[in-house]
């Protein structure tokens, strides 16, 4: 008996003694720890393991109670979320309505914001508490997305900030506010959420080292402290896992994931991404940059041209041979299961035979010339994709050229439309259909707010009218329904051309384990052991 | 002398400003940051609310003169990506270059200068033949290649070093330096010889080179005649004449160094200037990328007046040929 007990007790010695510090290598770096500052994953993925929100994105994006335990639309119109009792910040104040109110109201009034959130505080007109558990909002039309909005807008303490007790809500900022808190203040570590961590050091372009919230309401999170390493060289980062430097890493480049699957001291996970590769069209211009013997006219304009281009391709040779099997072919924006996706549709089957006949009776029997813009470190092997794909177009008849550069000069090329087509990437953060229809095929329109990334200018008047209707009904299977059948309308016109999902990969030592984020974020809490 | 040092303080003023104006006109022929700061999902408004938040829509002779005037005041800019002061984010990060660049300037001339006399003496035996064929692998290599090859030896492979990083640093008037923490000293072992390689090479040439030329000098004949023992000659009288070259090289090497280790803080993910330069590029951060440039534009006009002053003590003619001229 006695060594049964002494036993169990060398044993319960034995587990506190395991490695209680986790050390992660980042590919990006977070701009800074406000995370009310920068709209841009480095800064979001890091930010949600301290500040929490109302509701959370599972691994496959759909909304998940975070902040608030329930929410409903209670007429087209108004939201109500019902929050979670006992929750505490990290310096003791308690979570209530009043922080929601707050944060929401702090998100436009941030100084020197590079890309503001008010993306996602815009839609809401009015905002109270009828109860400190319960928050209520209206907006001037129906907005169905709600749920998945609020994940943008991080909580902050009410109270550790200076608010005044009886805050009211107003669109451009809370009433009676003196000052709001400093982006740098956020950077000195002064402000504290409610997440599972709390950073305790950040070392600008070294490290962000968390621990754990002992108090948490939620699941405890595997590690006592956590240290964030920003390590943008691909190379090095794989390197610094070999050596034991680290224990986990983001996106370690394809051409290296033989040699961590070699290793017995290395494990990988994949996970399919919400990041769509896609080939876009200029369709505004009557004359598209690259564009020769074409007779005068844009081709892009003429479908039979891109049912050719889209023919043409080869979607699973891509995959294969250039991504390594490491992609995912692509039939529309987003892949199944998310939101307002269509669940039969299947990639496009390659056929030059008939893309051939489809160019001769667009009156192009000898094809015509053509320059695919693409940058070259954007997306996993994004040049190398576009290469492939101009080869690909070559057999069809087309003379294609390729223009790879550095994404800084590849986006604002692309703003300026100094493109005919171009090769780019478009991850949805809401993870449904709605927000990729939008920016890629809706009209580019500064009131409905469509067509943010369509600088080609494609335009669909009865796709643009079943899209704002979806985005007008509340009932989730009916607004799902709308965005398939709007996204089965884009796909079958052929507006833009998707090769392939982006598979994403994360890289660590045998007997942690990983579960795969659809939206590419690398959180410590979802880092558990075996 | 004053005569001297004035004449060349303004003609480094005039460099400064001169540089001001190429380095703010072609950082705009990059791109629009917009594109790349923006979330991919913003609509125009926020786009817009945005190009007017950073004062992208004013028209460039406007952002030039605005920078200008704050440049004589002192202030070159506020990042766009960090939303902080751009000298107070650079010169945050300036400890860590700093400690890189003079310890990599000590190995190279702790090694250089030994190897090149070594090499300039016995020029004609195997020894001196394979110190210079060694200069030249130095020469040739890349800076990044060496760097991976030694992390994949030192930190993979035999796992003696960390791989890359900062350790843990010590606290001097409120900056922090690894070099004060002898814990943080296994991570700057490896940057550092990375960044010094080329130098070594470097110093080895020149002072080979210096110490050829010197031993057929007359004055190491006379002093040879006069008995004088080897190491006094080349230990004094050799060393002292072949210093003046090597000086010059390693003081804009330093500058060079400090200015440009972009490449081994990279491949290190070394937290110094070098990294967030290449962070800044890849973002645009143009406010960043002039401030940098502009204090690299004036750390190099310091330091060559302080060389050229160093030589008129080293060597009075300098001096005299200037206030004749």
């Amino acid at each position: 008996m006695a060594t049964i007990a002494a036993a169990a007790a060398g044993l319960a010695l034995a587990i506190p003694a395991q490695a209680q510090e986790l050390r992660v290598g980042l590919s990006a770096e977070a701009s800074a720890l406000d995370p009310h500052y920068h709209n841009l994953t480095p800064n979001i993925q890091l930010a949600t393991q301290v500040f929490e929100r109302l509701t959370d994105q599972d691994a496959n994006q759909a909304p998940q109670p975070m902040l608030a335990e329930s929410w409903k639309a209670l007429d087209d119109k108004t939201w109500e979320f019902k929050l979670r009792n006992g929750v505490k910040f990290t310096d003791g104040s308690d979570f209530t309505a009043q922080d929601v109110i707050y944060s929401f109201c702090r998100v436009p009034k941030v100084e020197n914001s590079p890309s503001s959130f008010v993306v996602a505080t815009r839609p809401v007109d009015t905002m109270t508490a009828p109860d400190p558990f319960t928050i209520r909002m209206t907006t001037a039309s129906a907005y169905p997305l709600m749920p998945q909005t609020v994940f943008s807008v991080a909580i902050m303490s009410a109270k550790q900030a200076g608010a005044p007790a009886d805050l009211k809500f107003n669109k451009d900022g809370c009433e009676g506010v003196a000052a709001w808190p400093k982006t740098d203040d956020f950077n000195k570590l002064k402000f504290a959420g409610t997440g599972p961590y709390k950073y305790t050091q950040y070392l600008p372009g070294d490290r962000v080292v968390m621990e754990r919230n002992d108090s948490y309401w939620g699941k405890k999170p595997a590690w006592q402290k956590v240290t964030m390493r920003p390590i943008t060289q691909s190379a090095a980062r794989v390197a610094a896992l070999l050596a034991g430097d680290v224990d986990f890493i983001e996106n370690p480049p394809i051409q290296d994931l033989p040699r961590i699957k070699g290793n017995a001291n290395l494990d990988l996970v994949q996970g399919l991404s919400n990041r769509v590769i896609y080939l876009h069209f200029n369709y505004l211009d009557d004359a598209p940059p690259g564009v020769s013997d074409s007779g005068g006219k844009n081709p892009f304009r003429d479908k039979r041209v891109r049912e050719a281009i889209s023919l043409s391709i080869d979607r699973d040779a891509i995959v294969s041979r250039i991504m390594g099997g490491v992609a995912v072919a692509a039939a529309e924006f987003l892949p199944n299961p998310l939101a307002g996706t269509n669940p039969g549709i299947q990639p496009q089957k390659p056929d030059v035979d008939k893309a051939k006949k489809l160019l001769a009776e667009a009156g192009y029997p000898n094809g015509f010339g053509l320059t695919i813009g693409t940058p070259n470190d954007r997306y996993i092997n994004d040049a190398q994709v576009t290469q492939a794909a101009a080869q690909m177009m070559a057999r069809a008849g087309f003379k294609v050229q390729v223009d790879a550069m550095t994404q800084t000069t590849f986006f604002a090329k692309r703003t300026k439309r100094e493109f005919g087509i171009w090769l780019a990437g478009w991850s949805a953060d809401t993870g449904e259909m709605s927000n990729s229809l939008r920016a890629l095929a809706g009209t580019p329109d500064a009131k409905t707010g469509f067509g943010t990334t369509n600088p080609g200018g494609y335009s669909n008047k009865a796709m643009d009218e079943l899209l704002t209707k979806a985005l007008t009904t509340v009932d989730d299977t009916q607004r799902n329904a709308m965005l398939a059948q709007a996204s089965r309308m884009t796909m079958d016109d052929f507006a833009v051309i998707p090769l392939h999902f982006e598979v994403t990969v994360w890289a660590f030592k045998k007997g942690l384990t990983y579960e795969a984020q659809v939206n590419q974020y690398t959180r410590a809490d979802a880092i558990g052991r075996k | 002398m004053l005569a001297f040092i004035l004449r060349r303080i303004g003609q480094s003023a005039f460099v400064i400003l001169a540089m001001a104006a190429l380095v703010f006109l072609s950082v705009f022929a990059i791109g629009n940051p917009i594109d790349i700061l923006l979330a991919p999902d913003a609509d125009q408004i926020e786009r817009e609310q945005a190009i007017v938040r950073l004062g992208l829509d004013k028209p460039m002779w406007e952002q030039f003169f605005v920078f200008l005037v704050n440049m004589l005041h002192g202030d070159l800019g506020r990042s766009f990506v960090h939303g902080s002061d751009a000298v107070h984010l650079i010169l945050g990060r300036l400890p860590a270059t700093l400690e890189l660049a003079i310890v990599a300037l000590f190995l190279a001339a702790l090694v250089g200068v030994p190897l090149g006399v070594i090499a300039g003496m016995k020029s004609d035996t195997w020894v001196g033949r394979s110190i210079m064929t060694g200069s030249i692998v130095g020469f040739s290599l890349p800076n990044f290649w060496f760097g991976i090859m030694m992390i994949l030896l030192f930190a993979v492979e035999l796992q003696w070093l960390p791989s890359g990083g900062r350790g843990p640093t010590g606290t001097l008037f409120g900056l922090e330096f690894s070099l004060l923490n002898p814990a943080g000293w296994p991570n700057l072992i490896m940057p550092a010889m990375t960044l010094a390689i080329y130098k070594v090479s470097l110093v080895i040439r020149l002072a080979c080179a210096g110490t050829r030329e010197a031993l057929l000098q007359d004055y190491v004949r006379f002093a040879r005649a006069k008995g004088l023992s080897r190491t006094r000659i080349i230990g004094v009288h050799v060393l002292k004449n072949i210093l003046i070259p090597i000086v010059t090289v390693l003081g804009l090497e330093l500058g060079s160094m400090i200015a440009f280790a972009v490449v081994t803080e990279t491949v290190f993910a070394w937290p110094g200037m070098g990294k967030l330069l290449i962070d800044s590029i890849a973002r645009l951060d143009r406010p960043v990328i002039v401030a940098y440039l502009m204090i690299v534009v004036a750390m190099f006009a310091m330091i060559n007046l302080i060389v050229d002053i160093l030589y008129s003590v080293l060597d009075p003619r300098v001096r005299i040929t200037e206030t004749a001229g």
